[in-house]
C-alpha cells in the first residue's frame, strides 16, 4: 500500500479521477475521452441508454478492466498498476447477479470477506448485522436460488459492503425488480448515503437517478452530454413543465405544427406531443382553444427524461 | 437499522513481489470456498473418484492378474502383475482428481456459476484464483492417492521403502495436471467442447504402459507415448514403488516441473484476458 501522502495527492480530494478516459476494442470506442471527478461521500450517477459505455466505464473504475488511453486514479491509485489494492477499497455490485449458488445466503457474506483476507472474528458478527441491514436476517441459511430477484439484489449489496469500502458502486441496481423491491432498495441505498459512504450507480432509469444521485453524468455513444445536478440539469436543459399531448399516431405529426408557437419548445414522439413550457395548464388552454381536441392530455414536471431527450434527441429506452 | 462503519480502511493488500497486480498472496480464500462449497454439495461425487481406481486394481490386478502372473520388464526383473499395474493406476487417480476438479469444475464456475467474476471483484488476483482452484485439485487428488496407497500396502503391492515417495510424486503429478487442465478450459464454450477433454484423457490412460510396457508398440508410437505426460507420471511412480529407479526419474520430474510452471503461465494470463481485460 503506497503511504497516504500519496493517497491525498489527487487533485481536490477526488475519490475518482478521470481525465480523457478512453476504452476502444478494435475499432470501436466503448468509452470515448470522458473526464470526470468524484468527491468522498457523493453520490455520482451515470446516467444513460443501454450500450452508452456506462458499465465499461464501471469496469476500468473497479479495476477489472484496463483503460486504453487517458488518465484514471481511483482512491488515488492507478487501476492499472493497483488491482488488488483499488479493489480492495471498493464494493462492487454488478448489473447481473453473480452470488455463489452453492453456498447458503450468509456463506456468501462470509465467503466473500474472506476474499478480502478478513479474518472470521470479524466477518461472523458483520455478516449478521449487514444480513439484518439487507432485510434478509431470517434467510441466514436459505439457499441463494430460493430468493426472491430483490433479495438477491439485497443480498449482493450486503455482500459488496462486507470490506466496509470507502466507495459503493452499483450497476443497473433495480433493473428488473418489481416497484416495491425497488422503493426498499432504494431506502437502503439512502441509508448508506446518510452515513457518508461514497455511491457511484449507473441507472437508465430518471426517477433512479433522481432519487439517489446528488450529481451525475448524461453519457451517450460513450461521451459526456452534460453534468451536474438532477434539478440544475432539468433547468439548464428543459422547461419546469411539460405538457404530454396524443392526438392519435396519425394526427400527431399533422399537429404538431399548430402546437408548435404555443410552447418554448416541442418534441413529436410516434405516439405523443411534448410541449415544453413552465406552465402546462396554460398552454393545454390555448390547445383546446384551438379546437385541437387531443385524445388524452398530461400535464407533469420535467424530468431527467426530457434533458436526455433534449440532449440526443432519443428516449433512454427504446 | 444502520450499520457500522470503520474510520480506516479494512483492508491491507500487502503488494507481493511475485506478480503484483497479479496476485495478493490470498489463495488461500478460493480454496475455503470450495472446501465449504464441495463439503455441502457433491461430495459424493469426491467418493467415487476414490472407488474407480480400486475397482480397476481389483479387476485388472487382482482378477485378471491370476491368469497372467508375473510380468518381465524391459529391464528384466519381474514382479507380480498387480504390483505393475497398481502404481499406474495410483498416477491415473491423481490425474483424475486434478483433472476433474480442473475441468469441469471450473467450466461451470467459468461459464455458469459466475464465480470468478465476483472473486475478481475483491482484492483478489487471477493468480490468487487459479491457484487456489489449483491447489484444491491438488488436495484432492492427494486424498485419492493417500487411499489408494494404503489399498495397495495392504495388499502386498509396495515392494519398496521407496513407494512412500510415491506420495509427493503424486503431488507433482496432480500440479501439473491441474494447472495445464484449468488453462485449456479457460478456452471453452461448450460441454461439446469439454468432450474433447475425455477424448485424450482415456487412450492416454488405456495406452501410457499402464498395463503393460511400452515395449510392446512399434518405435513411433513409443515417441508419441513419450511426449505424453501421463507416461512419464506411470513411469515416475512406478520407480518408486517398485523400487526399480533408473536415471530417467530426474527427467520424469523435469517434464511436470516444465509443465506447471507452463500450466500456471497460461491459466494466470487467460484468467487476466477473460476477467480483467
Amino acid at each position: 500500500m503506497p503511504s497516504p501522502d500519496t493517497l491525498s495527492s489527487t487533485a481536490n480530494n477526488a475519490v475518482i479521477s478521470a481525465s480523457n478516459l478512453t476504452k476502444k476494442y478494435k475499432d470501436f470506442a466503448a468509452v470515448d475521452g470522458i473526464s470526470f471527478d468524484i468527491a468522498p461521500g457523493e453520490s455520482f450517477g451515470f446516467l444513460g441508454p443501454n450500450g452508452a459505455g456506462k458499465s465499461t466505464t464501471m469496469r476500468m473504475i473497479g479495476a477489472v478492466s484496463t483503460r486504453t488511453s487517458g488518465d484514471l486514479s481511483v482512491v488515488g491509485l492507478d487501476p492499472n498498476q493497483f488491482g488488488p489494492e483499488i479493489r480492495s477499497q471498493l464494493g462492487v455490485v454488478p448489473q447481473e447477479d453473480n452470488l455463489d449458488s452453492e453456498l447458503k445466503v450468509r456463506d456468501n457474506l462470509i465467503v466473500y470477506g474472506r476474499y478480502f483476507g478478513l479474518p472470521h472474528s470479524y466477518l461472523g458478527p458483520k455478516a449478521d448485522e449487514l444480513l439484518e441491514f439487507a432485510q434478509l436476517g431470517e434467510k441466514a441459511k436459505s439457499r441463494v436460488d430460493d430468493l426472491s430477484g430483490g433479495m438477491k439484489r439485497r443480498l449482493t449489496i450486503a455482500r459488496a459492503l462486507i470490506n466496509n469500502p470507502r466507495i459503493l458502486m452499483l450497476d443497473e441496481p433495480t433493473t428488473g425488480l418489481d416497484p416495491q423491491a425497488r422503493h426498499i432498495l432504494w431506502d437502503r441505498l439512502f441509508r448508506l448515503k446518510e452515513q457518508g459512504t461514497t455511491l457511484v450507480l449507473t441507472t437508465h432509469y430518471m426517477d433512479e437517478a433522481e432519487q439517489l444521485c446528488d450529481r451525475l453524468v448524461v453519457i451517450d455513444k460513450g461521451t459526456i452530454m452534460a453534468e451536474g445536478s438532477p434539478s440544475s440539469l432539468i433547468k439548464k436543459y428543459s422547461t419546469r413543465e411539460v405538457l404530454e399531448l396524443r392526438f392519435g399516431s396519425d394526427r400527431n405529426a399533422d399537429v404538431a405544427q399548430q402546437v408548435e408557437p404555443l410552447g418554448e419548445r416541442i418534441e413529436v414522439l410516434p405516439d405523443r406531443i411534448l410541449v415544453y413550457s413552465d406552465n402546462g395548464e396554460v398552454v393545454l388552454q390555448k390547445v383546446t382553444d384551438l379546437g385541437l381536441n387531443p385524445l388524452t392530455s398530461l400535464v407533469r414536471r420535467s424530468s431527467l427524461e426530457d434533458v436526455f431527450l433534449r440532449l440526443t434527441g432519443r428516449s433512454l429506452i427504446e | 437499522m444502520t450499520i457500522t462503519r470503520e474510520a480506516a480502511p479494512l483492508v491491507q493488500v500487502k503488494r507481493p513481489l511475485l506478480l503484483p497486480s497479479l496476485y495478493a498472496g490470498n489463495a488461500r480464500s478460493v480454496m475455503e470456498r470450495g472446501i465449504l462449497a464441495t463439503a455441502k454439495t457433491n461430495w459424493l461425487i469426491v467418493v467415487s473418484g476414490f472407488f474407480e481406481p480400486v475397482f480397476y486394481l481389483l479387476a485388472m490386478g487382482i482378477g485378471l492378474g491370476s491368469y497372467i502372473g508375473a510380468i518381465q520388464l524391459p529391464g528384466g526383473q519381474t514382479i507380480p502383475y498387480a504390483a505393475y499395474i497398481a502404481p499406474a493406476l495410483l498416477a491415473v487417480a491423481a490425474m483424475n482428481g486434478a483433472v476433474f476438479d480442473s475441468t469441469w469444475n471450473v467450466f461451470f464456475k467459468m461459464n455458469f456459476g459466475k464465480i470468478y467474476d465476483g472473486m475478481l471483484a475483491t482484492s483478489l488476483g487471477p493468480f490468487d484464483v487459479a491457484l487456489g482452484e489449483i491447489l484444491l485439485a491438488l488436495a484432492r487428488g492427494f486424498v485419492y492417492a493417500c487411499g489408494f496407497m494404503i489399498v495397495m500396502q495392504a495388499l502386498g503391492l509396495n515392494l519398496a521403502w521407496t513407494a512412500i515417495l510415491a506420495l509427493p510424486a503424486v503431488l507433482l503429478i496432480a500440479f501439473a495436471f491441474a494447472s495445464f487442465g484449468m488453462g485449456i478450459t479457460s478456452y471453452m464454450k461448450t460441454f461439446q467442447q469439454m468432450d474433447w477433454i475425455n477424448f485424450i484423457m482415456l487412450p492416454m490412460f488405456l495406452l501410457s504402459a499402464t498395463f503393460y510396457p511400452i515395449t510392446v508398440y512399434p518405435a513411433g508410437l513409443q515417441w508419441v507415448i513419450q511426449a505424453m505426460p501421463l507416461w512419464h507420471g506411470v513411469e515416475l511412480v512406478r520407480g518408486f514403488t517398485t523400487g526399480l529407479l533408473d536415471s530417467a526419474t530426474p527427467w520424469h520430474i523435469l517434464y511436470f516441473v516444465v509443465m506447471i510452471l507452463v500450466g500456471m503461465t497460461l491459466t494466470t494470463r487467460r484468467l487476466k484476458a477473460l476477467f480483467l481485460n
